[in-house]
């Protein structure tokens, strides 16, 4: 029992946050931040299978976001509402709590098979030279998303909330809450699963050397497409959610910015450790949420002190400039970011007993 | 028939002259990529955004120096002659102090190379949106320095600032060339790129070399900026993120590290765009250029003048 004992409580915290939801006790803006939370972690830890285990450079993973985002609104409008783009809708609408799962796998599948893009190239393009079709793809599929008229374009599309209306009439309860934390535990144990199995490691050992794996016969074409497909598979995942969450889809939204937001959080977190990645997507998202809150009460203190001119305020344009400047602050003091390509379990031995992990 | 065939080919030919002015942007920029990847194997994310400064210092230079309420400024070629060189002055300190600040404590760590890349994405934040939080999103206009007069040349208009440009960006390449290949900090900044732990043991002074080619990519960055304030006089904010990142893929698509590379890839970018701008809707032009360009790489993987490295196991 006491192996369990992190698992359960994990699981225990879970039911709370979702309970505490469903009661109404938690304020909108907090469930907001803490689901956009849950989205960023998966974002993140998809991200981390390519650019942490495997060592590529992967820079525009925001696009196979915005694949999954908008394959999945359009799955959710389609399957569940009547809409004048579909037609009537493929089943009533009560079935929506039940046969949500294939709009997420719709588009995580679409998603994984965008990752093609870039994985079919990275069997004979490296480092620095992928990182740049890995940006190329980013714009060709926003470029794509932004050319079809028919959903919306560079206007964006809505319409997805109209499915969680559905499944909240079905029963009252907070989904894209619930949903996103069926996500993250998903993103983690399908990457943890698959780095700790045998075929997993062949990730690991394109990392290290690619030409050694090969003559050590690892199959790096396979293990490369296969990693980049459930990367941005998982990323769709993100973005699906991301597209129920906000119910409105702008291709512009998963630009190179969001891209590098991704990044940050990766190797803020340390590459290559699930936990590592987890808090910092977690810290990242308090950061950005936080500054907006910071800033006001920065501006006021620096007028009150007669530091800054009557005339001029301090405004959300700063956060992108306190942003990046504590990350290189802290990557100046600590590069390898929280724990390095270590898990917490390695960084503190004693967790192991109240863990476990499969 | 015949009529239309001939506006085919003006039209062509005047879309070939865009393209070689949009090219000589993006070779100023991918120059400066080229050279710093080139010798410390760092993707300089920041360089698109040194381009952007390099607009704006060259707009404040130039409004300064011209002066305009009342007070007795420099005439308008004089300010084009004393504007250019404290751009390209002004630039360099930045990209100096860029790496100074930011990328040599990391360096010296021994941090991974990617950490680095990440910094300077950082500092290129810090950079487009410290501008607009202390200049805010207003559009400054540059001040017209040199009247624009349009030549005539068989129906394709050429006016002389696009002649300007052109031709400075083609002098630059050569410039840089030359540098790089004939001169003794050329071969200290080869050998760099070449082993750079045996480098110090042989009497080359290596920070000495790094802060050389900052000041080289980052003088040539603010030279493209003031050149582009000069064309395209509304400047923006974004303006970094949106030409920097393609300079970028033009440094790759030319092979990164290869100073004629960047040059014939800058190019090669500017005229799919220019094309497909011209015969399909604008809003295709990322997606066509980007294909493309994707397409070449999968081909010649290392880009078009880069060799792929050998490595040992």
């Amino acid at each position: 029992m006491q192996r369990y004992a992190i698992n359960i409580l994990l699981c225990a915290a879970a039911l709370i946050l979702v309970g505490l939801a469903h009661a109404g006790k938690l304020d909108g803006y907090v469930l907001h931040v803490i689901t956009l939370i849950g989205i960023n972690c998966i974002f993140a830890l998809s991200l981390n299978l390519v650019n942490g285990y495997m060592g590529e450079f992967s820079c525009g993973h925001a696009g196979f976001m915005c694949v999954g985002a908008l394959t999945g609104a359009l799955l959710s409008v389609a399957l569940f509402t009547d809409s004048t783009l579909f037609g009537t809708a493929i089943f009533a609408s009560h079935w929506a709590p039940f046969l949500f799962p294939l709009v997420l796998i719709g588009a995580m599948i679409t998603a994984a098979l965008a990752g093609l893009i870039v994985a079919l190239p990275s069997f004979k393009t490296r480092d620095d030279y992928l990182a740049i079709i890995t940006i190329a793809a980013n714009l060709i599929i926003i470029s794509i998303f932004n050319n079809i008229d028919a959903i919306g374009g560079p206007r964006g599309f809505l319409g997805q909330q109209q499915t969680i209306n559905a499944m909240s009439n079905f029963i009252k309860l907070p989904w894209m809450l619930i949903w996103t934390l069926i996500g993250v535990f998903i993103c983690v144990i399908v990457i943890r699963r698959l780095m700790t199995s045998t075929y997993g490691k062949g990730v690991s050992a394109v990392c290290q050397n690619e030409v050694a794996a090969e003559m050590m016969g690892v199959n790096t074409n396979r293990v490369k497409i296969m990693a980049f497909m459930v990367s941005s598979g998982l990323a769709g995942l993100a973005g699906v959610l991301y597209a129920h969450h906000i119910d409105y889809v702008n291709p512009k939204s998963f630009d190179l910015l969001k891209s590098t937001e991704g990044l940050v959080m990766v190797y803020l977190g340390g590459m290559g450790s699930i936990t590592g990645v987890l808090m910092a997507a977690v810290a990242f998202t308090l950061l950005v949420e936080s500054l907006r809150f910071i800033i006001p009460m920065l501006n006021n203190g620096l007028h009150s002190i007669g530091l800054l001119p009557e005339s001029y305020h301090l405004d959300q344009k700063w956060a992108w400039v306190f942003i990046p400047l504590m990350l290189i602050l802290l990557m100046r003091f600590r590069p390898e970011g929280f724990l390095g390509n270590r898990e917490l379990t390695h960084v503190f031995p004693r967790l192991k007993r109240w863990i476990t992990l499969k | 028939m015949e009529f239309s065939l001939q506006n085919s080919i003006v039209n062509f030919l005047q879309q070939c002259a865009n393209g070689l002015e949009i090219g000589s942007f993006y070779a100023l920029i991918a120059l400066g990529y080229s050279l710093v990847y080139g010798v410390l194997r760092l993707i300089n994310f920041a360089h698109g955004d040194v381009f952007m400064v390099g607009a704006y210092l060259g707009f404040f230079i130039s409004t300064a120096l011209l002066a305009p309420e009342g007070m007795s400024g420099l005439s308008p070629i004089a300010t084009l002659i004393l504007a250019i060189p404290l751009t390209m002055i002004f630039t360099s300190l930045l990209g100096v102090s860029l790496e100074r600040v930011a990328y040599r404590p990391l360096m010296r760590k021994g941090a991974h190379r990617l950490y680095v890349v990440i910094t300077a994405l950082m500092c290129g934040l810090i950079l487009q949106n410290g501008n607009v939080a202390l200049l805010g999103a207003s559009h400054s206009a540059f001040p017209e320095l040199v009247p624009v007069v349009v030549y005539d040349v068989w129906g394709v208009n050429i006016n002389n600032v696009m002649l300007f440009i052109v031709i400075t960006a083609v002098l630059v390449f050569l410039a840089l060339h030359f540098i790089v290949s004939r001169t003794r900090m050329g071969m200290a900044m080869r050998a760099v790129s070449w082993d750079k732990f045996a480098l110090p043991l042989m009497g080359i002074p290596l920070n000495k070399v790094i802060v050389f080619t900052f000041v080289l990519g980052s003088a040539v960055a603010g030279l493209g900026g003031f050149l582009h304030g000069m064309s395209y006089p509304v400047l923006e904010q974004d303006m970094g993120a949106s030409i920097g990142w393609k300079a970028f893929i033009a440094a790759v698509v030319g092979g990164i590290g290869e100073v004629r590379g960047a040059f014939v890839g800058a190019f090669l970018l500017a005229f799919v765009e220019t094309m497909v701008n011209a015969f399909l809707p604008s809003t295709y032009s990322d997606l066509f250029a980007f294909s493309i360009l994707l397409l070449i790489l999968w081909h010649r993987p290392t880009g078009i003048f880069g060799r792929p490295l050998t490595a040992k196991i």
